[in-house]
């Protein structure tokens, strides 16, 4: 479990994050939704600890992140994992040498046990034989998958995913979203997931933040979504047309 | 201005900080210097080359007196190959083509938040990405500086006893007449400098890259044109300092 209180960012005189606080379960997805531009990613890396935050607490398993010391703190990193928005491939790697990666630095395990763990990640979010591709030979789906299986390959913990399916298909966006919702049940893990698509939401969120303007203005499941009687929220989730036809039933 | 130098002191500080094993390191020190030392070899080569004979050419026709014994050109040239062209000319070319790759490399990492990818598994990401370079840059550059001394000297060679402007013997004469072994040594301190200054100068403005593609070609362009500044006031300061002794 990640619990977060008060967290508040400015850059310059705009406050980004205004006091948010909250906290996301273990075992299941986690979504953090709004407009482009309110904040989620700058929420989502002051958690991580990408970005440090002006004030507030992020708490992993009650362990204070920011005011841990160094060493407790890559202790804590390298419980994570996290898939970036573009994939963040190293792209002087291919794909086996971009999932090991984290074996190869933050563990002393064999070579045949890495390639093992390896495989059996990229197997676990559906690729196979691509392993000496680079990642300028293959597509943005599968660029995600690979992100994915790095981020899960060194058993985190925690699990962040920026915009999962921002620039995929409608397909490969259900299968991505099925895919973290999966891993995160079967691997008992604490995942947050920043979007801004509905499809997500509808499909996988069991459990919302909904950010506004570096506000928190509302938190549920998506079965309240719909009549949470907060006006931005409904500008936002009926933004889309399926939605809106769906308004009032 | 002087905000940017005090933020690349505490990047060059964050370099020694948390850093992965020796063995991380060593392969990828090994990388890096395949990519500089073979990627530029080709352009010192041929740039020195052609330096060398057109000084060459030149110091000859400076050179209209018929009191002044000819082997003084070779002479001439070894001088100014050895103190200046070799490291410092070599040191502008070394910022262009290294310079600018690595700035644009690291840029790319950045906003393909590939850096961000580094850092959440907990790894200090300047001194895993960056001080590979700055290693490998001080290894290899002095070697291209010797090779644009060895190409300069040989392209001036070729051009002066081809064209009869001086006896092959001549210039074998003035290569080896009082030369003081400080001018290497001076040259080889030089290029140790030069070395890192352009590659941590570089990478420091790479690193910091914010925004887009667009932002990546700026700071690949502000990092040749800080590291060649540095390398002009580190050659100043440099030869106040060693010579005056
Ligand atoms: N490093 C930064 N410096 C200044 N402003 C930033 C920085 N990062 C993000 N912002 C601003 O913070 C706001 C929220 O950004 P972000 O969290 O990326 O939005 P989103 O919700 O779309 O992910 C944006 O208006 C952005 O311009
Ligand atoms: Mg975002």
């Amino acid at each position: 479990m990640i619990k977060i209180q008060s967290i508040t960012k400015t850059f310059g005189e705009r406050v980004v994050l205004n006091e948010i606080s909250g906290t996301f379960e273990k075992g299941k997805p986690n979504l953090i939704i709004g407009a482009s531009g309110t904040g989620k990613s700058v929420l989502l890396k002051s958690i991580v600890g990408l970005t440090k935050p002006d004030y507030g607490q992020v708490f992993y398993d009650g362990r204070d992140f920011y005011g841990s010391d160094r060493e407790t703190k890559i202790e804590i990193r390298r419980e994570m994992g996290m898939l970036f928005q573009g994939g963040a491939l190293f792209d002087s790697k291919n794909v086996e040498q971009n999932v090991m990666f984290p074996l190869d630095v933050l563990t002393k395990m064999p070579q045949e046990e890495k390639l093992e763990r390896v495989n059996f990640c990229l197997k676990r979010v559906g690729l196979e034989n691509v392993n000496s591709k680079m990642p300028s030979e293959i597509s943005g789906g599968m660029k995600k998958r690979v992100g994915i299986a790095r981020a899960i390959v060194n058993n985190p913990n925690y699990l962040f995913c920026d915009e999962p399916n921002s620039g995929l298909d409608p397909q490969t966006s259900i299968l991505i979203d099925e895919l973290i919702l999966d891993l995160s049940e079967d691997l008992d893990i604490t995942t947050i997931v920043v979007t801004h698509d509905m499809n997500s939401v509808m499909g996988i969120g069991e459990k919302i933040m909904f950010l506004y303007k570096g506000v928190k203005l509302w938190e549920g499941a998506n079965t309240d979504i719909t009549h949470s009687g907060v006006k931005e929220l409904d500008d936002f989730v009926f933004a889309n047309k399926v939605m809106n036809s769906l308004r009032g039933k | 201005m002087i905000k940017e130098i005090g933020k690349y002191f505490i990047f060059l500080g964050s370099l020694f900080v948390n850093r992965e094993s020796f063995k991380t390191y060593y392969k990828l020190v090994l990388d890096e210097c395949m990519t500089i030392g073979i990627g530029s070899l080709f352009l010192v080569a041929l740039v020195s080359t052609f330096i060398g004979a057109v000084t060459t050419v030149q110091t000859a026709f400076n050179m209209v007196s018929d009191f002044i014994p000819k082997y003084v050109i070779s002479q001439v040239v070894r001088e100014m190959v050895i103190l200046e062209l070799a490291p410092t000319i070599m040191a502008v070319i070394y910022a262009g083509k290294v310079g600018s790759s690595m700035a644009s490399g690291l840029g790319t990492m950045r906003i393909t938040e590939q850096v961000d990818a580094l850092e959440v598994m907990g790894i200090n990401s300047i001194s895993y990405l960056v001080l590979p370079k700055i290693i490998a840059s001080v290894l290899m550059y002095p070697m291209l500086v010797i090779t644009a001394g060895v190409c300069a000297l040989f392209g001036g060679y070729l051009v002066g006893t081809l064209t009869g402007i001086i006896t092959p013997n001549d210039f074998v004469y003035g290569l080896r007449s009082s030369y003081n072994e400080f001018t290497v040594v001076f040259a080889l301190i030089k290029s140790l400098v030069f070395a890192f200054l352009v590659a941590s100068i570089s990478s420091f403005k790479g690193y910091n890259t914010q925004g887009g593609a667009l932002e990546v070609g700026i700071s690949s362009t502000q990092a040749v044109t800080s590291s060649v500044i540095a390398v002009l006031i580190a050659d100043y300061l440099l030869a106040q300092l060693l010579l005056s002794i």
